[in-house]
């Protein structure tokens, strides 16, 4: 017992002089009155800049909003496919759905975002598809796992009136999915909206655009107006999201 | 009408839920398929419109050879097959209306489906069904809005608006209290005289398809152990389909429900 704590210890203690020896204590120490120095800087807001942040936001909501439906457009098919009840083949297409899923879910937005800008340049289209591509496998993955979740029964009660495929799929499957893709949905945008806010540090367009340019020129008064304006509009793309997700469940 | 040629059904896990079964269907006939659970009742039922794929045997209904048939053919056979179930299987999220008339989905192209743009001749029958069973008032309710015993109407009626000439019914009773079982069971033999449909109806309740059935067969094991009128039920007979149990208590319980109901 008292050796595991003698070893605890001596690990701790080996493990603060390593992070001790890569830290320049000098920044460190000096943090409060930076900080502090920042602060002075940056308030009061420079509240007329406001005036130029308008289209920024706007490009920001744009870049969720758009983002999220091309995911969902991409991800419905891919979850069908991906689900173990509804996929076409489970040797060939369902590994290639998850494939997708896992790929597109492990990458980031922004590093989707940098990829993009090199590839088609910069600006919002390319944070729209950045936001969309990361969006499918988020969305495929809790659409496929809500459409193995549902009730078999009903999809036999369909199956035997003599119905065609797209017909089960209608009104034996989308019925049951419905609630939850909504859900995804809105939970989507709700997330995407701050994602899209970060983008345009990297060039992809939206407010971050902004913010970037402002820090650059340690226009700090800008920047703390910039951090209150993403704070509102996560506020309300949450507040939206709850209303929406209240009405549906 | 319907005739079964030596149906066999061997699932993946070597279960032999079905083994050889032969059995014949005249027109207009109600017939209750007893047996324990795991008998292969279920699979008996759902081997007919291929729900479950036999792995051998035939199954004739009128003409057509049902187990050969390409997934066109059999949707156009399955047409003529209503089936009942037991949890209602009802779609939750859609209304009563809606739940009656995509028992039309095999007659309908997915876009009028989809669409909800079914005749008006299946719409007129849609609300004189709902009629016949009592349920007119909710044709436009959401389905879980429901009681059990009104789900199981709209099923029926869901089965019967395929125009069907045989009801496959997989215990229609086995969520529902004694009373409301009754009057399930007795509507559905019901309009089967009414309709001259055919039935196949599994059910537990040995006592309950005594009271309503012309026919009952005895499956054990996924073969046929009893065929025949309900009143040859003996104590024998439920011991070889069910296996060793006092049985006089079961039996008695069906003549005082009989007098009971003769009462009423």
């Amino acid at each position: 017992m008292w050796v595991c704590w003698l070893l605890g210890v001596a690990v701790f203690v080996y493990c603060w002089q390593r992070i001790s020896e890569a830290t320049t204590w000098f920044f460190v120490w000096d943090a409060p009155r930076i900080a502090n120095d920042i602060w002075t800087r940056a308030t009061p807001p420079r509240w007329d800049y406001i005036a130029q942040l308008g289209r920024p936001v706007w490009d920001t909501l744009n870049i969720a909003t758009l983002g999220t439906m091309i995911a969902l457009c991409i991800a419905v098919p891919v979850a069908f496919m991906a689900a173990r009840n509804t996929t076409p083949s489970r040797l060939f297409v369902r590994p290639i759905a998850l494939l997708i899923i896992v790929s597109t879910r492990s990458i980031n937005s922004l590093i989707w975002a940098l990829l993009l800008i090199a590839i088609i340049g910069p600006g919002v289209f390319a944070g729209i598809i950045a936001i969309a591509i990361r969006s499918v496998g988020f969305c495929a993955k809790l659409l496929y796992e809500a459409i193995e979740e549902i009730d078999e029964s009903q999809v036999e009660a369909i199956t035997a009136t003599g119905a065609s495929r797209w017909q089960v799929m209608t009104y034996g499957i989308v019925p049951q999915i419905l609630p939850a893709f909504a859900g995804i949905a809105v939970f989507r945008w709700d997330i995407n909206i701050r994602e899209s806010t970060v983008l345009g540090l990297v060039g992809a367009g939206g407010i971050g655009l902004q913010l970037q340019a402002s820090l650059n020129v340690l226009a700090w008064p800008q920047v703390s107006l910039i951090l209150l304006v993403i704070l509102a509009a996560v506020v309300l793309g949450e507040w939206v999201s709850a209303k929406v997700r209240g009405a549906i469940i | 009408m319907l005739r079964l040629e030596s149906l066999t059904k061997t699932y993946k896990t070597g279960d032999k839920a079905l083994q050889s079964v032969d059995l014949e269907v005249p027109e207009g006939q109600v017939l209750a398929l007893i047996g324990p659970s795991g008998a292969g009742k279920s699979t008996l039922i759902r081997c007919i419109n291929r729900l479950v794929e036999p792995t051998s045997g035939k199954v004739w209904l009128g003409e057509t050879e049902l187990t050969t048939l390409n997934q066109r053919a059999l949707r156009r056979a399955r047409r003529r097959m209503g089936m009942i179930f037991q949890e209602y299987a009802l779609v939750e999220r859609l209304t009563v209306m809606e739940n009656v008339l995509s028992g039309r989905l095999g007659y309908v192209g997915f876009w009028r489906s989809l669409t909800r743009r079914y005749p008006q001749s299946d719409v007129d029958e849609a609300f004189r069904l709902l009629d016949r069973v009592g349920l007119l008032a909710m044709a436009d309710k959401r389905a879980d809005e429901l009681s059990g015993g009104q789900r199981q109407r709209v099923g029926i009626c869901r089965a019967l608006i395929q125009n069907p000439e045989l009801l496959l019914v997989d215990e229609p009773t086995a969520s529902l209290d004694p009373k409301t079982s009754r009057q399930i069971m007795r509507l559905i033999c019901e309009l089967c005289d009414e309709r001259g449909l055919a039935a196949i109806i599994n059910i537990h309740d040995v006592a309950l398809a005594q009271m309503f059935v012309q026919r009952v067969i005895g499956l054990r094991t996924g073969a046929m152990e009893f065929d025949g009128a309900p009143e040859k039920l003996t104590p024998e007979v439920l011991t070889a389909i069910y296996g060793e149990e006092d049985w006089e208590a079961t039996i008695r319980k069906v003549e005082e429900e009989g007098e009971e109901v003769a009462a009423q």
